[in-house]
């Protein structure tokens, strides 16, 4: 194109690229690089509750008060490992359960008629536009010790003394559950739609029984979808706070709602930060590891 | 699947609900609507929930349309795959890890250049513009890639101007996809606990902070008629949205 | 039919000729895709009142030829003039060319009428001015009842006209086609080529149209280019094309083609001989330039000029061969005889002719001839 279109057309670009990259840099890559600084630095009482990372050195150079103590206790204070472990249990838990409930819905929308098909996708996303926090907000009344679930089971007998189901890990495991559950349904569902299902009568036809060719052909193949789901559960369940801090108990142990804990409670602001690092790390790891197969997948095929 | 349906289903039923006690059903009563609308607090964290929604599902859908725009304009390279997994970090951290870095980033600033001097509105707008745009870009991305570019071919073809093209046959192809942006950035701001908490500060107490704070000490018969509000709002705003982008899509594939 | 009257009606300047002042002309230009020519050094002239066919294969670089002359791409080298002015590197949308593309392209959001008025409006005409054209591009195509459907609503005929409407409302100086009936179904492609060409004697404007059918191509061109790998191979008008193939690429590229292989033995002023053991015989064929003795060349002759008879007959070619198998196509009889060698000649009989040959039956034997006249010496 000629100079002057090309500016035209270079400006443009300039906006489109130039804003949202500006933003993301501003307000995305330097509040982590801040939360790993504040997180090498050691908390005071004051206005900001840490101490500074750099301060006047006794040459040009500024003096780095950085130190590991934050890392130190989060590898050797029991709390901490405790709460990393309890997170990853509860999460990996939880997403197992999720895939089981998921599938066969996912299943069943991919096999319904086309018609019914968008409808009944709805019905899965729905609840997922309505407040989250409502709808976490939702199961506290229906978990209490004279919540519905509970008073109904005294009526019918079957208890004499109310379950103590809310503020525990049990419903911090149903409550990620009933979350997160659109996020497995959709990739599940992305996959099986596009399934040619002339396979699976190929595979009947070969004489496999309609379990083996699920688990020989349909399975294998909604791999993709799985993995998805999975991590689109576990990730964000991880570091869940609303969930466990409305639905756990005093012993329900999850680093977002520790890290929440720490801050807002102990103002320990670096200890946050530390707990935050350790957290991107954990929620990284697996989305890496998935990304890097993956990448090896396609150079393999 | 109604099953999912359940809990939201008995909140609102209960929202009605005379008694104090929420899990006993006493009789029929709007008694908590009326209570909720009295309640100065909730009426101001409601007008600022919604106006800090409004700002940011807007400003979310221009940079998530630019950043869109820019990924398909841009040919595979480092550079290219760098702006996608910075694109994708509101996405993949947790709420509060994001809630404490932006308020780490907002103390930073207000010591390096002396803004912002106090955190509240601006503050959590600008949070929820971040995670906004993200989610925007990739809806209004899936749209761009499935859109034929022989259209804006065609209309350069015709004399249409670089912005010209953009303004014409680009955006009001996109409109259902704006739409969707917008209104996914909208909810999404209007829900956000964690992060607003973080980044909030004196006197800026948006709806779902007052609700949190209210929950975390039991159930509340005002919270259900809130909730109930709520969802009856967004549901509507969902089934409009619906018929538009159908109205939309069978324009297109007739 | 319509479409051969209508082009020696509309093509008055002799196919070929590079008249004066070309409307359009390239000069070396080349563009590559990730490394790989998509268009190589590909010089032509294309002059005013033209209907010019750009085939080959897909990949063989006419569309990206189309596009660059559109400037929706721009050239890695090379210059282009319009006009003898030198637009190399304007943009597409301050060209004076339009284009019709093979998709349609209509803008799905706006109707019928919006469509059309699309490039005016660009145009920043008056809005007066902008109606009244809007309204005789509509007329011009029967489609004025349809002005506020929306695209989706129109059938697929109707879309390629609302198409063509939207192109040459702006009246440019040339009007770019890309398969432009690529679309429709066979019965209506067949009316709208002859359509199409009528409609550039109408307007007057030259039509530039890239096509992959070797039969739309002859039926609709004044002059084609035939392009391969990124190159012009030859260019001509339709029966240069088809009676004198250059290469065995063009002579097979243009109907079907005998081809025998061998290397020439002597030659005359208007004849050559050529020895071709697959023939089994030496052919004689008219000459073509710079062909040396020894040289390997090949023979071509087309399957309508070969004739059968039951007898030997005297004439410049005489092949004797057996019937391999007869396809009877209603005007034609196509005869697929075996020579002597192996090889499979091909023959196109007309049912008289297949009746005065004595209507060999399958696994006969027969003579082929044809004259020297009708047989071609290809070097490439």
């Amino acid at each position: 194109m000629s100079p002057k279109s090309l500016s035209g057309s270079r400006n443009i670009r300039a906006f489109t690229l130039g804003l949202p990259l500006g933003w993301l840099i501003l307000l995305a890559f330097l509040p982590c690089l801040i939360v790993l600084a504040i997180s090498l630095v050691e908390a005071r009482i004051g206005t900001p509750p840490y101490e500074p990372l750099f301060t006047k050195g006794s040459g040009l150079l500024p003096r780095i008060n950085a130190t590991a103590d934050n890392y130190i206790r989060l590898v050797t204070d029991p709390l901490y490992l405790d709460a990393f472990l309890s997170s990853i249990r509860i999460a990996a838990i939880s997403s197992l359960l999720t895939l089981l409930l998921a599938y066969p819905m996912a299943y069943a929308i991919a096999r319904a008629k086309k018609t019914t098909r968008a409808l009944l996708l709805m019905l899965v996303i729905l609840p997922f536009w309505t407040s989250f926090l409502i709808r976490v907000y939702a199961w506290t009344g229906l978990l209490n010790s004279n919540g519905l679930i509970n008073n109904a089971l005294v009526k019918l007998g079957l208890i004499a003394e109310p379950l103590p189901l809310l503020h525990t890990d049990f419903a911090v495991h149903l409550g990620i559950v009933y979350s997160y559950l659109p996020f497995m349904v959709l990739p599940i569902y992305a996959v099986l739609e596009q399934l040619d299902w002339t396979l699976i009568e190929a595979a009947e036809d070969l004489g496999a029984s309609p379990l083996k060719a699920f688990w020989r052909i349909t399975l294998p193949l909604s791999l993709p979808g799985i993995v998805a789901g999975l991590l689109l559960v576990f990730i964000p369940a991880v570091g869940e706070f609303i969930i466990p801090d409305l639905l756990g108990g005093p012993d329900t142990l999850m680093v977002g709602h520790l890290l929440w804990t720490e801050f807002f409670n102990n103002h320990d602001w670096p200890m946050a930060s530390a707990l935050a690092i350790a957290l991107l790390v954990l929620v990284l790891t697996p989305a890496m590891i998935v990304y890097h197969l993956r990448r090896r997948g396609e150079a393999a095929s | 699947m109604p099953l999912l349906y359940v809990p939201i289903a008995i909140l609102i039923l209960y929202s009605f609900n005379d008694s104090q006690l929420v899990s006993v059903w006493s009789h029929f009563s709007t008694r908590w609507y009326g209570e909720l609308f009295k309640n100065a607090q909730m009426r101001e964290a409601a007008w600022l929930s919604f106006s800090i929604a409004t700002i940011s599902a807007t400003a979310s859908t221009v940079l998530g349309t630019a950043a869109a725009f820019a990924l398909r304009s841009m040919r595979p390279s480092p550079g290219r795959s760098l702006f996608e997994g910075l694109l994708m970090v509101p996405l993949i951290l947790p709420e509060v890890l994001t809630g404490l870095a932006m308020l780490l980033l907002f103390v930073f600033l207000g010591e390096a250049i002396g803004w912002p001097r106090t955190r509240g509105t601006a503050t959590i707008a600008i949070a929820h513009i971040t995670f906004g745009m993200a989610y925007a870009a990739v809806l209004i991305r899936a749209r761009l890639s499935q859109q034929d570019p022989v259209l804006e071919e065609a209309a350069a073809d015709l004399g249409a101007t670089p912005w010209r093209i953009f303004w014409r046959v680009s955006l009001p192809l996109l409109a259902p996809a704006l739409i969707a942006a917008w209104l996914l950035a909208f909810t999404l701001s209007l829900d956000d606990v964690v992060i607003s908490s973080f980044v909030t500060g004196p006197g800026a107490s948006t709806l779902p902070i007052v609700v949190l704070s209210s929950v975390r000490l039991g159930v509340s018969p005002q919270i259900n008629a809130l909730a109930s509000l709520l969802v009856l709002f967004v549901a509507v705003l969902m089934i409009a949205a619906t018929l538009v982008l159908r109205s939309s899509s069978r324009q297109k594939h007739g | 039919m319509d479409a051969h009257q209508d082009r020696s009606l509309t093509a008055p300047s002799p196919p070929g000729a590079q008249s004066a002042s070309p409307l359009i002309s390239l000069d070396r230009m080349s563009k590559r895709f990730a490394g790989t020519p998509a268009v190589d050094d590909v010089s032509l002239d294309i002059a005013r009142g033209e209907f010019f066919c750009l085939v080959g294969a897909s990949g063989s670089g006419k569309t990206t030829l189309l596009r660059l002359i559109a400037g929706l791409e721009q050239p890695d080298a090379g210059r282009i003039l319009i006009d003898g002015e030198d637009i190399t590197g304007r943009p597409a949308y301050r060209r004076p060319v339009n284009m019709m593309f093979q998709s349609y392209a209509l803008f799905p959001h706006l109707s019928v009428e919006r469509n059309v008025a699309f490039g005016l409006e660009e145009e920043h005409r008056p809005k007066a001015e902008i109606r009244e054209r809007v309204r005789a591009a509509l007329d011009l195509f029967d489609m004025a009842g349809l002005a506020a459907r929306k695209p989706h609503q129109l059938s697929g005929g109707q879309r390629q006209r609302v198409a063509l409407a939207r192109a040459l409302v702006k009246e440019p100086k040339i009007l770019l086609l890309d398969e432009p009936l690529a679309a429709l179904d066979k019965k209506l492609r067949e009316r709208a080529q002859s359509e199409l060409v009528a409609l550039r004697a109408r307007v007057g404007i030259t039509f530039v149209m890239v096509t992959h059918d070797q039969e739309e191509a002859m039926r609709m061109a004044s002059r084609i280019a035939l392009m391969r790998d990124g190159k012009i191979v030859q260019i001509g008008s339709p029966s240069d094309l088809y009676d004198t193939p250059r290469s065995r690429f063009a002579a097979d590229f243009f109907g079907a083609a005998n081809l025998f292989e061998g290397r020439v033995t002597a030659i005359s002023e208007t004849e050559a001989s050529v020895e071709s053991t697959e023939a089994g015989a030496t052919l004689r064929a008219r000459s073509a330039s710079s062909l040396t003795i020894g040289m390997p060349v090949a023979v071509m002759i087309r399957p309508e000029q070969v004739r059968v008879s039951r007898e030997t007959q005297q004439a410049d070619n005489a092949l004797r061969g057996q019937i391999r198998g007869l396809v009877f196509l209603g005007s034609t009889v196509l005869c697929h005889v075996g020579l002597d060698g192996g090889k499979i000649i091909v023959v196109r009989l007309s049912p008289t002719e297949y009746a005065s040959a004595g209507a060999p039956a399958d696994g006969e034997s027969v003579y082929l001839s044809w004259p020297a006249s009708s047989a071609r010496v290809l070097t490439e």
